[in-house]
């Protein structure tokens, strides 16, 4: 690894990161507001009550808002890939393509077909079939959202595919394999509903300060029973699958779970931190207690990562040293390899692909079938290969363990904040206390941290692997001068930031015009 | 009235009635042709398909990357 650029790396990945961030900021209120606004209309269509339209539409328009200056935004994704990260797209092969062309496609008819119809159509088409289009939207965003989703998944926890040596590519040899993935099943359903809580959480800020201000009472109190109960119902279905993906991990990438626990001495009966503050500049090996301080509930973490509060849960050093026993992917127990058996038979593969490829050039067909033997039978260690110390494998620790603890927290807070809330908009007569009108309003950037903190606890504890345990940062990387992509870095920080003011700017416009005609 | 012509009218009406502000299509607009015409051409090529003609080239590159930067 001497001659890797790790600046061209650590370049490569923040501006990534800050395009998938950016990103980010749009999606979630996509996917959760579409819901509330088709559940408002159904209001509508069900009651014939002129003000379920008013409100309907004046959230569509902050959805459009939102929708418009967020689209496209994830296709400067895709220009990244072919270019900072040319030996990942290529290596790849058909897995992110098929998920990637089904989005493109179906986002494509979905968006372009039914959002028409939901904005320019009112008057236009039959009540009923505004109302399919406007749920066609919902789903059709959720669905595009799928597709993006099992593609991360499959990133995550390779399956579906085998390797071909002759062109370098990984092909899909089960696309079922690929879309239920249990990995990509839980993936799908916590980020959706995390969109959902966020999206929720976005109403009710609003029509709070709409009550503060007191302006369109009705359709903010409306607008807050509604979205309250989606918040409730999705907040405690992000706890279900939020669980079902700890699981995964536990399962399939145990050091990211040691790195969001902080845990580096593994051990049965393991413990849940609730809260806690790391050491800093804690090393794995060192004997210093990773904690100044923590609160944890005993055998816990045990009992969600492997369902018995016995299960003897792997830390970083454990990982790292190898020796204790583990569930393989067949089921069946096994010792776990240390890091340093790994990364030799990583580098048995990647010698046999150099060797299969030049028997293959040779037109040696008795070495190639040696070589590809070879190959694939030391190929989920491929990415090993490429490390050459303890350090390489271990995640930035404190920033996955504080985003962990702030996503987690954040949900449970924002539960029972919809329960309250619910709670007193339900009771005989509708009042809120006005400090908690303002902690409504309040709560809506911090369901912007904790929806970005998720996606940070899950490609940061993931590091090193681009794919898991097959390709790390370092060979996924394209050689390209490292300091054209800082320039692009900085540019892109220049932009979006300038953008984003700029189309904040417009969505409190917006919101402060309110809506449009009539109302109480 | 022609199909063809009903569906552009459907649109054109709609986007002509809009109200959201037209600072709004400025910066959608502005933000399509810095990524399109900026950043894809001159900052974003797709390095396999402008350095390579062929899939073979590009899978022998990747190889070599693969097996060399490991060493």
């Amino acid at each position: 690894m001497e001659h890797f650029d790790l600046s061209l790396v650590n370049w490569s990945r923040a501006q990534f990161a800050l395009t998938a961030m950016y990103h980010w900021v749009f999606v979630p209120l996509t996917l959760g507001l579409a819901f509330i606004i088709a559940f408002m209309e159904t209001l509508y269509y069900k009651t014939k009550n002129e003000e379920w339209k008013r409100i309907t539409k004046f959230w569509m328009t902050l959805f459009g808002v939102n929708f418009a200056i967020g689209v496209a935004t994830g296709i400067i994704l895709e220009f990244e890939f072919g270019t900072n990260w040319s030996n990942y797209s290529w290596f790849v092969g058909d897995i992110f393509g098929a998920p990637l062309a089904i989005e493109g496609i179906m986002a494509f008819f979905m968006e372009s077909t039914f959002i028409a119809v939901m904005f320019f159509g009112w008057n236009k088409v039959s009540k009923k079939f505004h109302l399919i289009s406007t749920w066609l939207v919902a789903i059709g965003a959720n669905l595009s959202a799928l597709w993006i989703l099992v593609a991360n998944a499959w990133m995550q926890h390779p399956a579906g595919m085998h390797f071909n040596p002759e062109t370098a590519r990984n092909e899909m040899n089960n696309f079922w394999d690929v879309l239920f993935s249990p990995v990509a099943i839980n993936k799908f359903l916590h980020t959706v509903s995390s969109g959902y809580v966020l999206s929720a959480i976005f109403v009710i800020g609003v029509s709070a300060w709409f009550i503060l201000k007191g302006r369109h009472l009705l359709l903010a109190k409306r607008s807050i029973i509604i979205a309250s109960v989606f918040g409730l119902v999705t907040s405690l279905f992000l706890v279900l699958t939020g669980d079902g993906s700890a699981y995964q991990v536990a399962q399939k990438q145990p050091m990211k779970l040691a790195a969001m626990e902080g845990l580096y001495e593994g051990s049965e009966g393991a413990p849940l931190v609730v809260v806690g503050a790391l050491t800093p500049g804690k090393e794995y090996n060192d004997s210093r207690n990773p904690f100044v301080f923590r609160v944890q509930i005993p055998r816990l973490l045990s009992f969600l990562g492997y369902r018995s509060g016995e299960a003897f849960v792997p830390g970083v050093k454990n990982l790292v040293e190898g020796g204790y026993i583990y569930t393989n992917k067949e089921g069946k127990e096994q010792l776990a390899l240390s890091l340093e058996q790994k990364m030799e038979r990583g580098k048995i593969a990647i010698q046999a692909l150099a060797d299969y490829k030049a028997a293959s050039d040779a037109k040696d067909t008795t070495a190639m079938a040696y070589h590809k033997n070879l190959l694939d039978s030391n190929f989920e260690y491929f990415g090993y290969g490429y490390l050459n110390n303890p350090k390489s494998i271990i995640p930035n620790i404190p920033l996955t363990f504080y985003s962990f603890h702030i996503m987690v927290g954040l949900g449970f807070l924002f539960i029972l904040f919809f329960a309250v809330l619910l709670y007193l908009a339900l009771r005989k007569e509708f009042k809120i206390k006005k400090w908690l009108l303002r902690i409504s309003i309040l709560m809506i950037p911090l369901a912007y941290i904790a929806s970005q903190a998720g996606w940070i606890v899950a490609e940061v504890g993931r590091q090193p692997w681009v794919i898991q345990d097959i390709l790390p940062s370092v060979a996924a990387v394209s050689r390209i001068d490292s300091g054209a992509v800082q320039v692009t870095f900085f540019l892109f920080l220049i932009i979006f930031t300038t953008l984003l003011i700029a189309e904040l700017k417009i969505m409190f416009k917006q919101i402060k015009l309110g809506p449009k005609e009539g109302g109480k | 009235m022609n199909p063809l012509k009903k569906v552009f009218l459907f649109y054109y009406e709609g986007f002509k009635s809009m109200t959201v502000g037209k600072s709004l299509w400025l910066i959608i607009l502005i933000k399509l042709f810095i990524m399109f015409a900026i950043l894809k051409i001159f900052f974003f090529p797709n390095l396999l398909k402008r350095n390579f003609d062929s899939d073979s080239d590009r899978s022998n590159y990747v190889i070599e990357q693969l097996t060399t930067k490991s060493k």
